[in-house]
């Protein structure tokens, strides 16, 4: 039986479910050795800044049981290299491509928002806002209703294009719903989530935190019940928002978990480091999840779980 | 870039040699692409293992249409799984990575260095010098015998081989970096390659320069997905420009121009590297 595996987020229409997760396959051209990148649902892009940004100090990682902590600390070229290197190669290899923006100020946000609505070439805007607010002693975006609330208008007010807007969500927060709802307020078409968890290794030798930027967020199969638990929750409260959702998806039967917890596309993030091929294998295990299961379109199974 | 391959591997032998295993890998797709100082990132713990990461191993010996070797040390709980492997089991590895040593166009003399299982890749490295002409010496070093490594086999690809350890149990007593400036006079070295802990590709890169030597540094950083899309992986390095950016050390490295890298402020953020945060907000 063939399975349908076109889905939605929104008004954008995605011919596979399986998209990439911010800063797991840089701007997709690595990734191209291994797979033709252009037959994602989409390559989502590590979250671009204005300027350029040199991160934080190493070590950067550190592996957990069945996950990692990260600290990279945006690291990145800045929106005009951004646009001019890694958004034209995505363009020109017929890419869809939703591109991630982080900012340290609301009106970062907006500005970044500003420049990239009338370039082409970019399917949807994804805004990491899980990420400290300077002009709030450093307090998480995602982590504050009204913040969250206030970057997502800001953005919507310079945001000129078609394509929707998703906000990317924290799962440290307590409740991960009535953010859900400020940003939905604040006109978003859609979330993805979840985001890492802030987290910390100790050195023992060195009696030391073990990463460069002491915290670093987790991610991986640990903390996959999580994200679904997360994406559960929000789909049950807001039925008819589109959900983008990751968080340690490593086969296609973990794929189906978050589709039927309401999720209507999957981003693979860490798994990609130790298979490369994740995101495409990802998307073939799934259509044989649902097809042994009856199933002919995964549409059909978005929010069963609900039930 | 060589475009990487992920292949699932058939492990041909593993032995231990010395404080070392030795494990052949099967790639016969992967073997004719490989140069002198690439490496290949190998899965371990199996199908749902817990560990997600690859680790990496420099490939010490690439056989046309049939495998690919490695030297690794058991430390960690990934290599210590690696050790357990046998003949037959199968490995899922990506090779080959990286940015492997340039080759000089001319016959010129050089020296290799190496520290530990930092010898790994020097007899192929040895071999393509001296295929073009090159003299080529070769300086391993260890902490004690039992981990050095090649030193037989070097001796056969390289035109003198001299050996150090920190505790005098195997040629001379003390760092590789004591014997280097000799090599470099008696074979009047334009190059120097080294592979190693960090802390000698410091002394490497600053010996060489001192005598007027270009250095070939292969750095080992913690990388978690050794293919170019985390950022994990960073070091600081100049550029063409002069600019100090933090340069991915799996894709641009593992090898970099020795006076290239700011070897004293690796594990940093040099406040006047690219994007550097700037006091006060960015
Ligand atoms: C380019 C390159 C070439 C290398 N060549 C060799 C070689 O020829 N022989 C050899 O024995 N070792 C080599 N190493 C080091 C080897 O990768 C580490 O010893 C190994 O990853 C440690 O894994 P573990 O399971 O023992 O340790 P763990 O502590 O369990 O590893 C945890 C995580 O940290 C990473 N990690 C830990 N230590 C290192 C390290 N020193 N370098 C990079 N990543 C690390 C691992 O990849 C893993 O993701 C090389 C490293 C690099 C980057
Ligand atoms: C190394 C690394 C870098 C990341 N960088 C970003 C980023 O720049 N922006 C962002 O929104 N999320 C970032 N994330 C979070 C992922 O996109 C994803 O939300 C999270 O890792 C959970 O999914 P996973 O378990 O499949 O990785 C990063 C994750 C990792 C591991
Ligand atoms: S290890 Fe991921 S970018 Fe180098």
């Amino acid at each position: 039986m063939s399975v349908d595996l076109s889905t939605s987020l929104g008004s954008l229409h995605l011919k596979a479910p399986t998209l990439t997760a911010s800063g797991c396959a840089a701007a997709g051209r690595e990734l191209a050795q291994f797979g033709d990148v252009a037959t994602l649902g989409a390559v989502v892009t590590k979250s671009i800044m204005l300027q350029p940004r040199s991160g934080r100090a190493t070590p950067r990682m550190a592996e957990t049981p069945s996950g990692m902590l990260n600290s990279i600390g945006l690291q990145g070229p800045g929106v005009e290299a951004f646009i001019e290197k890694d958004l034209s190669w995505l363009s020109q290899n017929g890419v869809t491509t939703v591109v991630s923006i982080a900012g340290e100020t609301t009106a970062e946000f907006a500005e970044l928002a500003a420049r990239l609505s009338n370039v082409p070439g970019i399917a949807a805007l994804e805004v990491n806002i899980s990420c400290p607010n300077v002009e709030s002693r450093g307090q998480v975006f995602a982590c504050d209703p009204y913040a969250a609330a206030d970057v997502i208008a800001a953005v919507r007010r310079e945001w000129t294009s078609d394509a929707p807007v998703l906000a990317k969500l924290s799962p440290d927060v307590t409740d991960i719903v009535s953010i859900a709802h400020s940003v939905r307020e604040a006109g978003v078409d859609g979330v993805s989530m979840i985001n890492t968890l802030l987290g910390m290794v100790i050195d023992v030798d060195r009696m030391k935190p073990l990463l460069g930027g002491r915290t670093g967020g987790l991610s991986g199969p640990a903390i996959r019940p999580v994200a679904v638990r997360a994406v559960y929750q929000v789909h049950a409260a807001l039925p008819d928002l589109p959900i983008l959702g990751m968080g340690g998806i490593r086969t296609g039967h973990d794929a189906l978990e978050f589709f039927a917890a309401g999720a209507s596309a999957v981003s693979i993030g860490t798994v990609v480091f130790g298979d490369p091929r994740a995101p495409w294998r990802v998307a073939e295990e799934l259509s044989s999840e649902l097809a042994s299961r009856g199933y002919s379109a995964v549409r059909d199974v978005i929010g069963l779980a609900h039930r | 870039m060589t475009n990487a391959q992920q292949v699932t591997s058939e492990i041909l032998s593993i032995e231990p040699v010395g404080s070392y295993y030795h494990v052949v890998f099967s790639a016969p797709s992967i073997a004719e692409f490989v140069e002198p100082g690439h490496f290949v990132a190998v899965a371990v713990g199996g199908v749902g293992s817990a560990m997600l990461l690859r680790r990496a191993f420099s490939i010490h010996r690439a056989t046309p249409g049939h495998s690919i070797e490695v030297i690794f040390a058991a430390h960690g709980q990934g290599t210590e799984w690696l050790s357990t492997t046998r003949r037959g089991d199968l490995i899922d590895i990506v090779a080959p990575l990286g940015t492997p040593f340039a080759l000089p166009n001319q016959p010129i003399g050089a020296v290799l260095v190496a520290g530990g299982y930092g010898a790994a890749p020097m007899g192929m490295l040895a071999q393509a010098l001296r295929e073009r002409g090159c003299e080529v010496e070769v300086i391993l070093g260890a902490a004690t015998e039992t981990k050095l490594f090649g030193v037989l086999d070097l001796a056969r690809d390289a035109d003198s081989v001299t050996v150090t350890t920190d505790d005098g149990s195997s040629g001379l007593r003390g760092r590789v970096t004591d014997a280097l400036p000799n090599a470099i006079e008696r074979i009047n070295a334009k190059v120097v390659y080294a592979c190693g802990p960090m802390a000698m590709l410091k002394a490497v890169a600053r010996v060489a320069s001192e005598h007027g030597a270009f250095s070939q540094c292969a750095v080992e950083e913690s990388m978690a997905c050794g293919i170019g899309v985390c950022m994990t992986c960073v070091l600081p390095v100049i550029g063409d420009d002069g600019v100090t950016r933090m340069v991915r050390s799996c894709v641009e490295g593992p090898v970099f121009r020795g006076d290239r890298v700011r070897w004293d402020d690796v594990h940093t953020v040099p406040s006047d590297v690219f994007g550097a945060p700037v006091v006060g907000g960015h």
